[in-house]
């Protein structure tokens, strides 16, 4: 049984947490033609945008509503509304996405009501989606802020009725723990079992470090705010990731789609039971690229399972991804030395670790004492150097190292890239690693060369 | 108290840039102007406020709110420390729900106390934060408190983001050292070479460039406000002899204040540029000397100033064949435009454009001085216009912050950070040299012309022979 420590302390140091409006807007990036709006004082704008510019290396459409100390007292549904207006009017966008912070939130007001009065003053804002996500500060982290966000495009977009379903379509709700590239990843696998995929949110479309031949001042492409009303259409929903699971079960309220969760998709054993659902829901076998893809992972879990055979690994990470990355680790004989989670989540019980400490980048500092390797995100590069341990570099942000976001760990072929990267790491740290290595083709060359002479 | 703060900040008679606002003007205040809901850009006061104190190196940094601030912006500066690590630390009490329905004064008094036991600063800087300011937490009552039992000092930073703008939460985190810090300490030695330097934060170390200077000087940097600064340092700064302020707008008021209070005169001065550093040392050694430090140190800075001119110019001159000539867009926060406008006119660029958004009418009739009545000087461009401009080849090359690099990098267009994200250091004379090569290295990057190649699929595609048509040999 995993035990989830909560933490005492009333200093957090080197936050593990960002805002919840920071992934808030990130989900949001995720549908096409989308412009994400914080409710807040334009600091907090500022911070998020800059942080993600420096993850992704790409230009991030974000605004704010600009409150002041007076428009906080007062009430800010006036700055919510001339904020659409002026968004409108600059960017075009299809999609705005209201994103809440503390600020607002402290001050309580019920943004979700004015904006129904709102719409009514301007029938011009006929083509615009407005969706309103309530994403406090003090209301999680990352994951949280993503989830409550996806779940707020469904509430306000998702038809509320059940009729008839396309058998060949799937949902995806994918996690804040999928990079663009996984998400990319996630699609091929479904569409070679014959299946269109419906995925939101889709960084893929948006993030994934493309040069479009013109300026576009919202995000990049994405989700289309259509199919987001066609999610009811679809024959299953997989949920991906814990913090899923509120969409997944709202979109099912609403429009009686069965959904199906899966905690992450990385790992021979989740991949098997993604695959398995696929083959369920298709009717049909695996294609054998994708047979082949597996016969490959096990040959990498063979080669690679050495050198994860008895280590000790400290992980930071939200909690879904920290759950996918421990389980694999553990499949391969590694040991979870320390595990820190941002929030409380449900997804902590089932992490293979004796404990998950609620905490920050501090607490990860003191118990990954004796670990061999650090994985977290790039705010732990001075940590990993201070206790001498190599620091794999993994969620959000990572700063100082480019492609982050193009890294796939899903799937088959995405869990054989991540063994690689893991193991390589591990290899390059060990001591005497070469030598081992070095000296184990030479005991190789020997076995050939004593077989050899017996047969000759 | 923070409006009396406010209302005093925006009175600053050594701000130009209030003083030529009209009384209603100058009662809205610094942040009232460009903050349009949906259309407004840049940091907050209390990021600001973080600018100026977090490079005090050796201090404790506490933000006190719920986790926006600190959360999403620790560890995202350059600001380089010769010594102690522990402003890289991120400290925040992260308030939750419960403690923001009960007020947050209890949790923040622990948190210092943690962070007192654990790490042993010499002193605590206390962020306030948008939600901290509207549920009241009495911050300055807390600190006075943790001071007293704790021993320690603990420094309230009065600066919550929506007061306004970073510019004003510079000027209110002078106003905190004003108010807690400076003064409290007396330095172990004095000179009559000791200055403090204003307003530069040793952002990729350019302090540094400048320091060697200095020490061949024999002047003494007797504080750093706050560039790779130690808290005795900051609070001892009183008895310097001459205040050089280098980002003008920050901390004049702090300048003039000390100047009243102290009486130590204040100049506003560049390293950016040759023409400008130099300037900047003749003040300077001026300043001392009318302070009482011997003639000669002003023979012994023109000497120093000859030297080192003619070396940057020799090192400039194979840079300037290759650059004169070619388009700039400038889009700085403007600060230090005319600065890096006098730079660049140095080896011979043309300026196509440069952003005032954040000048002063002074800094603009700098600009004027040196481009002429027309200088193209512009407001904010809307991303959608500089693309445009960029894709059109109106300019060889952005500089800006980090925010704009991708518009220019997707019309594939040469871009140079000159923010304070940056990992280079542009100050002195080595400063200049360096952001030089750096223009040069990036304008003429041979990756240009390589992704500019048209796609295989696109009709220009083989045109300047280098694909010979391979279907008639397979054909064949
Ligand atoms: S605007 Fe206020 S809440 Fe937002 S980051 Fe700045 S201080 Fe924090």
């Amino acid at each position: 049984m995993t035990e989830v420590v909560p933490s005492t302390k009333a200093c957090a140091v080197n936050p593990l947490k960002v805002s919840p409006a920071l992934g808030g807007a990130m989900a949001f990036l995720g549908v096409d033609g989308s412009l994400p709006l914080f409710h807040g004082s334009q600091g907090c704008t500022a911070f998020a945008l800059v942080l993600m510019v420096r993850h992704f290396h790409e230009a991030i459409p974000l605004q704010t509503t600009a409150m002041s100390e007076l428009t906080t007292i007062l009430g800010g549904a006036d700055n919510v509304e001339a904020a659409i207006g002026n968004i409108r009017e600059r960017n075009q966008p299809k999609l705005i996405g209201i994103l809440s912070t503390a600020l607002t939130e402290t001050r309580g007001e019920d943004i979700g009501a004015e904006l129904k009065a709102m719409r009514e003053r301007h029938p011009e804002w006929h083509d615009l989606d407005l969706v309103y996500a309530s994403t406090p500060d003090y209301g999680g982290s990352l994951e949280e802020g993503w989830g409550a966000s996806v779940k707020a495009m469904i509430e306000t977009l998702v038809p509320e009725e059940r009729g008839p379903r396309t058998l060949r379509q799937v949902n995806v709700l994918a996690g804040s723990h999928l990079t663009p590239a996984d998400a990319e990843e996630i699609r091929e696998i479904i569409e070679s079992f014959g299946l269109s995929p419906l995925i939101l949110p889709d960084l893929a479309g948006s993030l994934d470090g493309h040069v479009p031949d013109h300026h576009i001042p919202t995000s990049l492409g994405g989700t289309p705010p259509a199919a987001i009303r066609e999610l009811g259409r679809s024959a299953v929903t997989f949920a991906m990731g814990e913090h899923m699971r509120p969409a997944a079960e709202a979109l099912t309220r609403r429009t009686g789609v069965p959904f199906r969760l899966f905690d992450h998709v990385t790992g021979l054993a989740a991949s098997d039971a993604f695959i398995a659902a696929l083959m369920e829901v298709s009717g049909t076998p695996a294609p054998e690229r994708v047979k082949r893809e597996r016969s490959r992972l096990i040959d990498a879990m063979l080669d690679g399972h050495f050198f994860f055979e008895g280590k000790h690994i400290a992980i930071a990470a939200e909690s879904d991804l920290l759950l996918a990355v421990a389980a694999l680790l553990a499949a391969m004989g590694a040991h979870v030395g320390a595990a820190v989670i941002p929030c409380p989540s449900p997804a902590a019980a089932r992490v293979p670790a004796a404990r998950v400490l609620v905490g920050d980048l501090g607490d990860l500092e003191k118990a990954a004492h004796g670990c061999d390797l650090v994985i977290a995100n790039s705010h732990a590069r001075e940590l990993a150097e201070r206790l001498g341990l190599p620091l794999f570099r993994l969620g959000f942000p990572v700063f100082d190292r480019l492609g982050g976001p193009q890294r796939v760990s899903v799937g088959y072929r995405g869990t054989r890239c991540l063994i690689f990267d893991l193991a390589n790491l591990l290899l390059d740290h060990a001591a005497g690693a070469h030598a081992a290595v070095g000296g184990n083709a030479h005991e190789l060359l020997e076995e050939e060369h004593h077989a050899q002479a017996q047969a000759g | 108290m923070l409006k009396d703060k406010l209302a005093k900040v925006f009175n600053e008679p050594g701000c130009s840039h209030n003083q030529e606002k009209s009384e209603k003007e100058r009662k809205r205040g610094c942040s009232a102007k460009s903050l349009t809901p949906g259309a407004a850009a840049g940091g907050c006061a209390f990021d600001g406020a973080k600018i100026a104190l977090q490079p005090i190196t050796d201090a404790a940094h506490l933000v006190h709110g719920p986790i926006a601030c600190e959360g999403n912006s620790w560890d995202s500066r350059n600001s380089a420390s010769s010594g102690p690590t522990l402003y890289r630390t991120g400290f925040t009490t992260d308030l939750g729900e419960l403690d923001i329905i009960h007020g947050g004064e209890k949790k923040l008094y622990r948190a210092i106390k943690e962070i007192v036991h654990e790490r042993h600063p010499p002193a605590v800087f206390v962020y306030v934060t948008c939600v901290t300011a509207l549920i009241g937490d009495d911050v300055e009552a807390v600190c006075r408190a943790a001071s007293e039992r704790l021993g320690t000092p603990v420094i309230p930073v009065n600066a919550p983001g929506f007061a306004g703008s970073k510019n004003l939460g510079n000027k209110l985190a002078g106003e905190a050292l004003l108010d807690h810090v400076i003064g409290t300490l007396e330095p172990e030695t004095t000179t009559p070479f000791d200055i403090n330097v204003l307003g530069e934060y040793n952002v990729a170390g350019e302090l540094w460039q400048v320091q060697p200077l200095f020490a061949r000087l024999g002047i003494r940097i007797l504080a750093p406000i706050t560039g790779d600064a130690r808290y005795h340092q900051v609070a001892a700064a009183h008895r310097a002899r001459v205040n050089m302020v280098v980002c003008s707008q920050a901390l004049v008021s702090l300048a003039r204040q000390m100047q009243e209070r102290w009486e130590i005169p204040y100049f506003e001065g560049s390293f950016y540029g040759i023409a400008d550093t130099s300037m900047s040392l003749r003040t300077l050694a001026r300043l001392l000397i009318s302070r009482g430090a011997p003639a000669d140190l002003l023979e012994r800075t023109e000497a120093l100033i000859a030297e080192e001119e003619a070396r940057a110019f020799a090192a400039l001159a194979p840079y300037r064949e290759r650059l004169a000539g070619k388009r700039v867009l400038l889009y700085t926060g403007g600060v230090k435009s005319w600065s890096v406008v006098s730079a660049l006119h140095e080896i011979g660029m043309v300026i196509v454009g440069t952003s005032v958004r954040k000048s002063t009418d002074e800094d603009k009739e700098r600009i004027r001085e040196l481009m002429g009545e027309d200088a193209p000087m512009v407001d904010q461009i809307p991303a959608k216009q500089m693309y445009k401009m960029l894709s059109d080849g109106e300019a060889d090359i952005l500089m800006s912050g980090g925010r704009t690099q991708f518009v220019a990098l997707k019309t594939k267009t040469p871009w140079l950070d000159i923010n304070q994200e940056r990992h280079h250091a542009y100050a002195g004379y080595d400063g200049m040299i360096e952001l030089v090569r750096r223009i040069d290295g990036e304008l003429n990057n041979p990756v240009w012309p390589e992704i500019r190649r048209p796609a295989p699929w696109d009709a220009a595609f083989g045109s300047a022979g280098e694909a010979e048509p391979v279907a008639a040999e397979m054909h064949a």
